[in-house]
């Protein structure tokens, strides 16, 4: 079963990777790559580099979910709603602020560290709240989120830089040409990297007590999980801002369908959230061509729906 | 039961720093002709007070029908519906289409709908006895979540120009209120709020609980229904004023009970106003004047209430 929902997807996400690369406002037919060195250009400039900006950032933005959801042990969890997205606003706007001239590398790492120690607090968070209550901790995510949202919105209020923050909070690939999305590569590896050590986060989700008489490292491996998702959702939010919703609704997909092994399941889960984001990025070029739909406009809509179904639908079942 | 007299000590007292308040607001830092001051400052007087009113109000009345105290309508995604609603009908008519209808006419067009869909999606929600609570406000917020999501892609379907004239309802923003819609405003919220003073005490009985409500002789499921009419209402002319804020009632009905220390509502209701009505012309008065930050209380506000709700949810079990 995990298998086939793996290939199913690697399949289809081909056949939307090759749809995405012959769709935009510029018409483009493979035949004219041969005959028009232009169109080769178009390609490799533009349409290339976003449908893998697309894949690399649904790949990781569900990966860093899944981890996200075995640290807090609760499935209705996601870095952007839980605060990550909005600590990596946070630490842009502070580097902006103290350190106007501050180099890429050196904004990238603020965005890191900020929304470390954001998801840190949200852990020490949902520590508090009882484990009787599972729906409390996706409730305290949210509230979480929108203070943190409150703070970056005043500050970039008094910097003028809201139009940045907007940019951040509200994902779009429009913007994606070669030599400006490259940062997300890192996120890829850093989902690869997780596959390395799947299972480690397998055990962190049954719980501390667990983890330690199995012989886990406890603290280091949700350090660990906690650098992944901080480092790829700052990723994201600088290059093409926060897409709500993935972090969620894929890895809670991909359980129904193929159940909790994670370390088989891990490839299904990136392979089911470069699909959806860019199904939704392909659906907001086609809904008002030549215009644009932002893909996390799209998403925040088919998201909810979901992430509705999910709430109300029969608990996951294992299978 | 109103043997009591209403008018106690704090309450008196609230009311003496509201009119303290509202005399600063109008006349701190006035240069030039006061006929024009006056007029200009009372008039957004009058709208933050009403908003602040309308607000409190729907606040406590949803608390005593749901039975809880930290889930409110703008949590439960009234505002964000109210939102969806006025893009839906810029949509539908165009933006000529929607700015020709007479703003009354607009108005109680998106109120009616309003109302519809508010009974739709919670007189259901409400009127069944009790679900689960967390599941119950994690779905408001999600189906806020998916109101907003919803209305920014119609915005993105719309003209631009024609957007222009959904954008201004929005986002929040307490400095710039719609003149042309207070006078309907302040009819339509001192209806809803007559119709609310004399459900007081039958109020007081629903605070108990569905089935204590029923056996002490009260029609619980009407009873719900007309207070969500009256929600419904409050809500309308709070989100056409200002637009939407998310914890804004959370902040002060949390505060209005911490201090009357009461359930009943002949005094809960009228304290709710007041504090409403200090945290309103205060904030104002001190954000926008003393600190000279126009059009961010909104933010702080949203701050405040985000900690307000935090507080609520993690100092105990919520029932």
């Amino acid at each position: 079963m995990t298998a086939g929902v793996t290939w199913g997807a690697a399949a289809a996400l081909a056949v939307l990777a090759g749809l995405s690369l012959f769709t935009g406002v510029i018409g483009l037919a493979p035949g004219d790559l041969l005959a028009d060195p232009e169109a080769l250009g178009l390609l490799l400039v533009s349409r290339l580099p976003r449908t893998l900006a697309v894949i690399l950032t649904g790949a990781s933005m569900a990966v860093a979910g899944l981890i996200m959801q075995m640290l807090v042990r609760n499935r209705f969890v996601e870095p952007t709603t839980a605060g990550t997205g909005q600590g990596a606003a946070l630490g842009i706007l502070l580097v902006t602020l103290l350190w106007p001239e501050a180099p890429i590398l050196a904004r990238m790492i603020a965005a890191s560290v900020a929304a470390l120690l954001a998801t840190a607090g949200f852990l020490l968070l949902v520590r508090r709240l009882p484990p009787t209550e599972p729906l409390l901790v996706p409730l305290v995510a949210i509230v979480y989120g929108s203070i943190l949202g409150a703070v970056v919105a005043f500050i970039g209020y008094r910097l003028d830089l809201l139009q940045y923050v907007e940019v951040w909070m509200n994902g779009e690939f429009s913007g994606v040409i070669l030599g400006r999305y490259e940062l997300l590569w890192a996120s890829g590896v850093l989902a690869a990297l997780a596959y390395l050590v799947a299972d480690r986060f397998a055990i962190v989700g049954l719980g501390r007590e667990t983890s330690v008489s199995l012989g886990l490292d406890y603290d280091r491996v949700v350090l660990l999980g906690l650098l992944i998702v901080s480092t790829v959702s700052a990723l994201t939010v600088v290059t093409v801002g926060m897409i709500p919703f993935v972090g969620i609704v894929v890895p809670n997909v991909a359980s129904r369908l193929m159940g909790d092994n994670l370390r088989a399941t891990l490839p299904g889960v990136a392979l089911l959230g470069a699909l959806f984001v860019l199904a939704c990025d392909l659906l907001g070029r086609v809904i008002r061509h030549p215009y644009e739909i932002p893909v996390g406009t799209v998403f925040g809509v088919l998201g909810a729906v979901v992430f509705l179904v999910l709430l109300h639908g029969r608990p996951a079942r294992a299978g | 039961m109103a043997g009591r007299p209403v008018l106690d000590k704090r309450l008196l007292a609230l009311g003496l720093v509201l009119t303290l308040l509202c005399a600063a607001f109008l006349t701190l830092g006035a240069r030039g002709d006061w006929g024009f001051v006056l007029a200009y400052r009372g008039t957004k007087l009058a709208a933050l007070l009403l908003v602040g009113v309308a607000v409190a109000v729907a606040t406590v009345l949803f608390q005593t029908v749901s039975g809880n105290r930290i889930l409110t309508p703008s949590i439960m995604g009234f505002d964000a519906l109210f939102v969806l609603l006025q893009t839906s009908l810029v949509f539908a008519l165009g933006g000529v289409g929607a700015a020709a209808l007479p703003a009354a006419l607009r108005f109680c067009l998106e109120f009616g709908l309003l109302l519809g869909g508010a009974l739709l999606l919670f007189g259901t929600l409400l009127g069944s006895g009790r679900t689960d609570l967390h599941r119950m406000v994690l779905t408001g917020i999600i189906l806020g979540v998916l109101f907003r999501s919803l209305a920014g892609f119609l915005q993105r379907l719309i003209d631009p120009n024609d957007f222009v004239v959904v954008q201004a309802s929005s986002f929040a923003s307490f400095g710039a209120v719609d003149g042309d819609l207070l006078g309907l405003a302040a009819g339509l919220s001192t209806l809803a709020l007559l119709g609310t003073w004399s459900l007081r005490h039958r109020l007081d009985v629903l605070a108990l609980g569905r089935d204590h409500a029923i056996s002490l002789g009260v029609d619980h499921r009407r009873s719900v229904l007309l207070v969500l009419v009256l929600v419904a209402a409050l809500v309308s002319v709070s989100t056409a004023l200002v637009g939407p804020v998310t914890f804004f009632g959370l902040l002060v009905s949390a505060l209005a009970h911490l201090v009357m220390r009461t359930h009943r509502h002949a005094s809960l209701l009228p304290a709710a106003a007041l504090v409403a009505g200090i945290v309103l012309v205060g904030g104002q008065l001190v954000v926008e004047r003393l600190l000279g930050l126009a059009a961010t209380l909104s933010v702080v506000v949203e701050f405040l209430g985000g900690l307000a709700f935090l507080y609520l949810v993690l100092r105990r079990p919520v029932r």
